[in-house]
């Protein structure tokens, strides 16, 4: 093995970006958790994480930067770090998302608590389901993984789909609680946003392995060939 | 205008050493296209092959064919009207020391017999100016020596030399690695302005300037092509898993 210092950097950038994911993946169960149980000490550890996630964010970022002045990579070395700038910026934008739902709990402190008809829950596992499918189809250079990630996302468009028009509806029909079913709509919103970042990781995943570009529906095909040959 | 290169079934031996074992590709006209390989690949033997300069060593053994613009120079036409058609660049420039740099351009075609004045100074005129030389030496034509020019002044000093006898191809040896980077950023970008009219097939050990100047790239293994295809998908997303192990430095 030639260029043993380049595949160390590699390992360095892999095992940080699984740090950051671990951080995304945890923000978003603790923030749908704080609303569940409309704790703000959780929100505040969302609210801490999240910073922490942006830090790791620009790390990462210098460490690819790095990487790509020093080391000029080539083919699959080259998809790999492409494939972990974008992930990095995914995953910093469901760090995002886990502190939109934060403030939506805490907005929700100031109205009293209101049965909402949608399963939010379901909504989270879900969108939490397919980052951490996402992740381990990057932790295993999985393409049929990460595939199957894909294929997940129309449940969660679906179920979110189904909660604005519920929700729209109840605002309409008892305008008293229109504050928290608007706060309910855009954490549902913001899930929703969770499972496309998770959708963009597992398209990433696809490039990095098979040097196949499959965002919007386009040239699913192309590059199995070698991927299969793996 | 540049031509085509058709290649089927080419090898080559040095004495019983099999350098280039059953080379096929098609190299079209007025592209760049790149040679990449390790050290004894083979890809320096192709190139000689192209030309003819391989036969000029006693031990070396050529067969197969090679159609330059359809014609078979192996025989179909002479050595000489071979490297007339096809110029060559090396990896050291090596301009005549002891000639000005007037005649180290109009050397070649002296040799063809031609001697008229207004000629040569035409020919040596759009020839430096075709090597991206003239306005650095135009004052000094026949003052200075091709040995008094910098490294890379001197290489393009070889280029224009080999543009001067009108050559169809540019075969180039890994003609910018003794160079410093203005230099070999010279050399890139006359490479770009020259596939316009000439094709050119270029030797590199510089991965990152096969990518940036050649439309075609092929690796060599072992005397053997192991992948011909577009620079980018070499590149990006190689077919072979051995290509893949080299560009990404995983061997070689």
């Amino acid at each position: 093995m030639v260029r043993i210092r380049f595949q160390q950097n590699l390992d360095d950038l892999k095992e940080k970006l699984l740090v950051m994911a671990g951080m995304a993946e945890q923000a978003i169960q603790r923030a749908v958790e704080a609303y569940r149980v409309r704790d703000l000490s959780i929100c505040d550890l969302v609210d801490r994480g999240e910073m922490a996630i942006n830090r790791l964010e620009r790390e990462i970022d210098q460490m690819a930067l790095d990487l790509l002045a020093m080391e000029q990579p080539m083919a699959i070395d080259l998809r790999f770090i492409l494939a972990v700038i974008k992930i990095n910026a995914d995953l910093e934008r469901v760090g995002d998302s886990a502190r939109a739902i934060s403030d939506r709990v805490r907005e929700l402190q100031a109205f009293p608590e209101a049965e909402m008809p949608i399963d939010i829950p379901r909504t989270a596992n879900l969108a939490s389901a397919m980052v951490r499918k996402a992740l381990q189809a990057f932790i295993e250079g999985d393409a049929e993984v990460a595939e199957s990630v894909l294929s997940m996302d129309d449940s969660v468009d679906k179920l979110n789909g189904a909660a604005h028009y519920t929700l729209l509806n109840l605002m309409k029909k008892e305008p008293a609680v229109a504050p928290q079913a608007l706060n309910a709509l855009m954490i549902s919103r913001a899930l929703e946003r969770v499972a496309d970042h998770a959708t963009n990781i597992a398209e990433d995943v696809i490039f990095w392995v098979r040097g196949a570009d499959v965002r919007h529906h386009m040239g699913a095909a192309a590059g199995n060939s070698k991927a299969d040959g793996k | 205008m540049g031509v085509g290169i058709e290649v089927n079934l080419l090898n080559a031996w040095y004495g019983a050493n099999h350098t280039l074992e059953d080379i096929t590709l098609h190299i079209p006209a007025n592209e760049a296209t790149a040679l990449i390989g390790p050290s004894g690949c083979g890809k320096s033997t192709f190139v000689r092959c192209l030309n003819r300069m391989h036969e000029t060593n006693p031990i070396a053994k050529v067969t197969g064919e090679v159609k330059v613009g359809g014609v078979d120079i192996y025989s179909e036409t002479s050595a000489v009207e071979v490297r007339r058609r096809i110029g060559m660049v090396f990896q050291r420039p090596n301009p005549f020391p002891t000639m000005s740099i007037y005649d180290n351009v109009a050397s070649g075609l002296r040799l063809n017999g031609f001697r008229v004045r207004r000629v040569l100074d035409e020919v040596v005129e759009r020839s430096l100016k075709h090597a991206a030389l003239w306005e650095e030496v135009k004052d000094d034509l026949k003052k200075k020596s091709g040995a008094s020019l910098s490294g890379g002044q001197q290489q393009r000093l070889c280029i224009a030399r080999a543009l001067a006898v009108d050559p169809e191809v540019l075969l180039m040896d890994e003609p910018a690695s003794a160079l410093d980077p203005v230099s070999t950023a010279k050399i890139e970008d006359l490479i770009f302005e020259l596939k316009s009219q000439y094709t050119i097939v270029i030797v590199t050990h510089n991965m990152q300037q096969a990518a940036r100047v050649a439309e075609r790239t092929g690796f060599f293994l072992n005397g053997k092509l192991i992948e011909f295809d577009s620079t980018h998908k070499i590149f990006t997303n190689p077919s072979d898993k051995r290509t893949e192990d080299y560009i990404t430095g995983r061997f070689g």
